[in-house]
């Protein structure tokens, strides 16, 4: 039976996100090791930009650096793509009489911010007032978005108990869109207050009155929310190395992090931040005063804490299985159920499962699957 | 320099079963691991002539096909393509190893390669010039392009054009040759003793699929990069004679442009290739019903036609 080196076990992406200084270092079979993983975990791109940034791209071995400029390549083209988007969404929404504020990636890139660098993508994220969501449907409509997701129940599982509509697509450039009103489910237990987060807003100027981002405190507790709330955890190393940039970047302003948990209790958000907080530091090893830290601790105590973060340390690695550790799968069960669990109440949770196993079942028995990659 | 073929015996297996075959093919090692008897047997039949690296160099992408486990390993048992530890395709029938593998190694190169501008096309080498034919699939750009490599054309790949972006440059790929459904007989009948196909494997999405080798001198030549030569837009019609006919330049690269795989990813850069390809090269539309016919035709292109001024 042929048993892997202690080397091939490593996390190599999450170690290398870390030690980006150290990159041009390695030799040929560790980059073989970093680029596998680190094109699972979503984040060569990264790599390749932070490493491009610093000016070292050029001293790494000829066979990984091919990679990393492919995937230098594919990001930027994503950017323009991204920026042209969203210059397409604004002047669409100009008339719709609110303000629309993109969420995310594509907010990264609009706002500049170091997140930015290397992020790939594979849709944009707008959130509106609950209000004008009519309003802004129709407007997309009329400028080409389609929604997806046409049957009935999809239809009321979005419409109903979402933050969001159905996925929206354009018909000529095959973008995808999701059009949030919050940035948690309805049926949450405490949803936070949508209005508020419009309300704080920042205006990107290069869009005229057309586009918004986040204020700074609320997209990270956006992003630490997002992960803390996802059923899908195949980017998590990604998403993480979002919240360690977002976290170094603004941090810099002294009334950041009082301002966070401020912010985090007033939109009733502490437990994503006191996970993004743990994770960006346990993973990325991002900087924490120790005031936060204590905070942190002192909310997730006790055994039920401990049993999260067992679960988060085999969830937020590069999902290679090279990298995984023992229990790796059981965690992404038990994690996908849990964000399910916080969701929806258990009665609507039930009869969601279950009509989505059915139309699993049904599904695969109409349209047998291809299988050829294209 | 060690070949696939002068491997100890059970050595093959042992390397594919365990830590991975290190497989060059062109510019990428392929580290390959897999359990499954026609994938071993098939890599022992189809690529001989390749390269094999050993541990402790740098292998581009980590592939493997494997079945299912549990009671889908005896009960109709299925196949999964897997890369960097996933497995991103819906499975296969277990007796499909050999065609997922070709299929799963091209999708490596389309969406992760963009270090390169990749077109879907069939491209060959004369007279130090490449001939690139892009078609899809069902034009019998494959047949084609196997009748051209048993009369003395060079293989650089049959599916997969691979431009430098910088030099305009063709970059050589040679993998096994695949053929479907009636054409593996029409190029049976063609190349006679010349051609040695592996197991035919029935019933996939695309029908009947049948490999052979790459001829050992395309593998040899591999480093090789040709500038090119001629852009053909081939297309198979029963009963028309083998005709050419030119093609304009700006058609020809809004043709090019719908057989490109990463085309928007290159942006400028990719229009800028795909506009030096055009004009370095002669462009024809070409119609055949016959290989022989066809192939005279394409030798009187290859000697007068002097390719258009290089870039």
């Amino acid at each position: 039976m042929y048993t892997k080196t202690s080397e091939q076990r490593r996390d190599w992406a999450c170690w290398a996100l870390q030690h980006v200084e150290l990159l041009p270092g390695l030799s040929a079979p560790q980059w073989e090791l970093v680029i596998s993983q680190a094109r699972r975990a979503d984040v060569l791109a990264r790599l390749a930009a932070r490493l491009q940034t610093s000016g070292q791209l050029d001293s790494v071995l000829a066979a990984p650096r091919s990679h990393l400029r492919a995937a230098m390549t594919l990001w930027r083209a994503q950017q323009d793509d991204v920026r042209a988007e969203a210059a397409q969404i604004a002047a669409v929404l100009r008339d719709s009489g609110c303000r629309v504020v993109l969420l995310k990636g594509a907010a990264y890139v609009a706002g500049d911010l170091p997140a930015a660098q290397g992020r790939l993508f594979s849709d944009i994220d707008i959130l509106v007032p609950r209000a004008a969501l009519r309003q802004v449907e129709s407007n997309l409509m009329l400028a080409g978005w389609m929604g997806t997701h046409l049957d009935d129940y999809d239809q009321r599982y979005y419409r109903e108990w979402m933050h969001e509509l159905p996925p929206m697509q354009h018909l000529r450039r095959g973008t995808t869109l999701d059009v949030h009103h919050n940035i948690l489910p309805i049926t949450v237990r405490q949803p936070p207050d949508a209005a508020l987060l419009i309300a704080n807003a920042h205006r990107l100027p290069a869009y005229g009155d057309g586009l918004w981002t986040l204020a700074p405190c609320d997209m990270l507790l956006h992003s630490m929310t997002h992960l803390f709330h996802n059923d899908d955890l195949s980017h998590a190393l990604r998403d993480v190395s979002d919240m360690d940039l977002l976290l170094r970047h603004f941090s810099t302003d002294p009334n950041f992090w009082p301002e966070l948990m401020q912010r985090a209790r007033l939109l009733h958000l502490q437990r994503p931040l006191a996970f993004g907080v743990w994770a960006a530091s346990e993973f990325l090893g991002t900087p924490v005063p120790d005031e936060v830290r204590l905070a942190v601790d002192r909310a997730e105590v006790g055994w039920s804490a401990a049993i999260m973060r067992w679960l988060w340390r085999r969830v937020l690695r590069t999902p290679h299985v090279d990298a995984a550790l023992p229990g790796a799968s059981v965690a992404q069960f038990v994690l996908y159920l849990r964000a399910h669990w916080l969701r929806m109440p258990p009665m609507l949770l039930i009869r969601h499962l279950t009509i989505k196993a059915w139309k699993r079942i049904f599904a695969k028995s109409e349209s047998p699957s291809t299988g050829q990659p294209a | 320099m060690l070949k696939l073929a002068s491997l100890p015996s059970g050595e093959l297996a042992r390397r594919l079963r365990g830590p991975g075959l290190r497989l060059r093919t062109g510019p990428l090692v392929f580290c390959i691991r897999s359990r499954v008897p026609e994938v071993i047997d098939g890599l022992a039949a189809l690529y001989g002539a390749h390269e094999v690296e050993q541990p402790g160099g740098f292998a581009d992408f980590h592939v493997s096909i494997n079945r299912a486990l549990g009671l889908r390993r005896w009960w109709r048992p299925k196949l999964f393509f897997g890369i960097d530890g996933d497995s991103p395709f819906a499975p296969l029938p277990g007796n499909q190893g050999l065609p997922m593998l070709e299929w799963g190694l091209n999708w490596c190169i389309t969406a992760n390669c963009h270090q390169y501008l990749i077109l879907h096309a069939a491209v060959l080498e004369r007279h130090g010039r490449a001939l690139v034919m892009p078609a899809p699939s069902g034009s019998g750009k494959s047949t084609l392009c196997a009748a051209l490599l048993f009369r003395g054309w060079r293989l650089l790949s049959d599916e997969l054009a691979i431009i430098e972006p910088a030099t305009g440059r063709l970059v050589p790929l040679p993998r096994a040759v695949s053929l479907k459904n009636a054409s593996i007989e029409v190029i049976q009948r063609f190349a006679g003793d010349a051609v040695r196909f592996g197991s035919i494997v029935h019933d996939t999405i695309k029908g009947r699929v049948g490999h052979f080798p790459a001829p050992v001198d395309a593998v040899h030549r591999a480093d090789e990069r040709p500038f090119p030569g001629w852009i053909v837009f081939p297309r198979f019609e029963i009963g028309v004679p083998a005709t050419l006919e030119p093609l304009s330049r700006g058609h020809a690269l809004m043709r090019l442009i719908e057989n490109a795989f990463n085309y928007n990813v290159h942006r400028l850069a990719g229009f800028e290739a795909l506009t030096h390809l055009v004009q370095a090269s002669a462009c024809r539309t070409f119609h055949y019903s016959d290989l022989d016919s066809a192939i005279t035709l394409f030798e009187q292109m290859a000697h007068d036609a002097t390719p258009a001024t290089t870039m």
